[in-house]
């Protein structure tokens, strides 16, 4: 069966989450991946919306993190004092999804600014939720669309924090949490390697090579050993992700993933 | 004890030029009519605080209504970038915006502490971050217990909390029912607050002793503004127009497309909330 890049990062993102995990989600990709992991391997799990919804199950996929579905389908549903502070700085939280528009080898991200802070080329929306999703929970899962713009030596702005610059600044702050550990794109799978911190190339999705990753990634990107090729996503995956997207089209228009 | 008002008898009594203003609602129950009436009624050099300043904030920005925002995220959800937002940051259009950046934990925070009567609010946040360095309102202190380096922000302490709720009754005592966002602890950490309401009613019909309830006593004014909301959501009511927020794109992208609009839609009209 024909699958999509968006698709097979998705699939990627969604197998890694598990059953017993509780996750912070965020809009886009994140929430599809969330998502479809509960509708197909992990239907246990846990997803948290920042908006204060706990235990949510939406059947669509939400515009915004604060759709009245999220509320309608969760457990319970608490102010936002409580979700910053009880339960994401209370390490109630094992695994966080983030994306930006840069990341660099060492998983720190930028969402605030491109170029200059005081005189910006583009102003992004900021971190909202990220700087501290980053830090509290367990471990950090990134999920976004590689090129050159977005995978890039050095992020103009470090709003949420990888491993820090040199990738040694997240062990010196004394963090408990695991920071990013694993990052899935449209063309690859990377983990974080245990001694520098650096993403490294686990896994090239089916058809992609070498090259392909090189040239979409602005710094000098390292391969596995034994570098693997991706499972393609199975047909009860792309069941589930392609029902979800046309609910969430039905429901507002357009797949909330795209 | 909450006067009812008119919502134009409630902005031109409580909300004044110069004035530092939160109006809260996490994408559910954003105070549109209330701020609305605020362009309306040409409020200038206001310091606009909001988590997730959206549709709401970039068409006060736009229309010159705002002086500095104090924010931490910044976007239309789902769909992309306030163009406003942004022109008045990389062009400084229709002003220039001094902004005030944190994260929604540090804004979430500083709500709180406002509501306790602290002048200042601790978590464990900003770490390893970039926004320290470039807003000097964010500091670090020690725990004088176990050593450990904590966030230090400022409350918030608006002049005025605007937020719009599912209804008051006629003491003016106010129930909030879904995402509840910051919005309780905006209003006790105000000097003033105006509440909008879908109806004002004998009775909350609480189903559950803990519902939030405002008690009349910490809200300054009550206005029935049926949809004020729109086209954010009343759990309960109506629901999202996500179609309104993907339109928005397109409409703010340009400045006299902006401009038409606001003025046919807002400065012309108090139809936008009944539909």
């Amino acid at each position: 069966m024909n699958y999509t890049p968006a698709e097979i990062m998705t699939v990627g993102a969604a197998r890694v989450l598990k059953d017993e995990d509780t996750c912070f989600v965020g809009i886009g990709l994140p929430s599809a991946a969330c998502n479809l992991a509960r509708l197909t391997h992990a239907a246990g799990i846990t997803l948290i919306y920042e908006s204060g919804t706990l235990r949510t199950r939406p059947s669509i996929l939400p515009l915004s993190v604060g759709d009245g579905e999220l509320c309608q389908t969760a457990l319970t549903t608490v102010s936002m004092p409580e979700m910053f502070r009880y339960w994401l700085q209370g390490g109630r939280i094992t695994v966080g999804f983030l994306s930006g528009a840069q990341v660099d080898r060492f998983g720190n991200l930028n969402s605030t600014v491109i170029g200059d802070y005081a005189k910006p080329t583009v102003r992004l929306p900021g971190g909202g939720g990220a700087p501290e999703i980053a830090t509290s929970c367990g471990q950090i899962f990134v999920i976004m669309r590689q090129s050159l713009r977005s995978f890039v030596e050095r992020v103009d702005f470090l709003t949420s924090l990888g491993h820090g610059r040199t990738g040694r600044e997240r062990n010196a702050q004394g963090l408990k949490s695991k920071g990013p550990t694993l990052l899935v794109s449209d063309l690859c799978i990377m983990a974080s390697d245990p001694m520098t911190k650096e993403f490294v190339v686990e896994s090239l999705h089916p058809g992609v090579t070498r090259e392909r990753v090189r040239e979409n990634t602005g710094w000098e990107i390292r391969f596995a050993d034994d570098l693997q090729e991706t499972t393609p996503p199975t047909l009860a995956e792309l069941e589930a992700l392609r029902e979800l997207n046309a609910r969430t089209a039905a429901a507002h228009g357009v797949a909330a993933a795209e | 004890m909450a006067e009812f008002l008119s919502l134009a008898e409630a902005i031109a009594t409580f909300v004044r030029d110069g004035d530092v203003v939160a109006m809260e609602g996490f994408t559910h129950l954003i105070p549109f009519a209330a701020g609305h009436e605020v362009i309306r009624q040409q409020r200038r050099d206001l310091t606009l605080i909001r988590m997730t300043p959206d549709i709401l904030y970039d068409q006060l920005i736009g229309m010159g209504a705002a002086r500095k925002l104090i924010f931490s995220w910044g976007g239309n959800p789902g769909v992309g970038s306030l163009h406003r937002f942004r022109d008045a940051v990389e062009h400084g259009w229709p002003a220039p915006l001094e902004i005030e950046e944190h994260s929604h934990a540090a804004m979430a925070n500083a709500y709180e502490a406002g509501a306790a009567g602290m002048p200042c609010a601790f978590f464990r946040g900003y770490l390893g971050s970039d926004l320290p360095r470039v807003n000097p309102r964010i500091t670090f202190v020690n725990c004088p217990f176990t050593g450990e380096e904590l966030a230090c922000i400022p409350a918030h302490r608006p002049d005025v909390t605007i937020i719009h709720a599912q209804r008051a009754d006629r003491e003016g005592n106010v129930l909030i029912e879904g995402i509840v966002g910051v919005q309780k602890e905006a209003v006790l950490a105000a000097r003033r607050s105006v509440v909008t309401v879908e109806e004002i009613v004998d009775d909350l019909g609480t189903q559950s002793p803990n519902a939030v309830v405002l008690p009349a006593w910490t809200v300054s004014a009550v206005a029935a503004a049926p949809g004020g909301a729109r086209p954010s959501y009343t759990h309960g009511y109506y629901a999202r127009d996500n179609s309104f927020y993907k339109a928005w794109d397109a409409i703010s992208r340009d400045r006299t497309t902006f401009l038409e609009w606001m003025k046919s839609n807002v400065l012309e009209s108090h139809e936008l909330h009944a539909r």
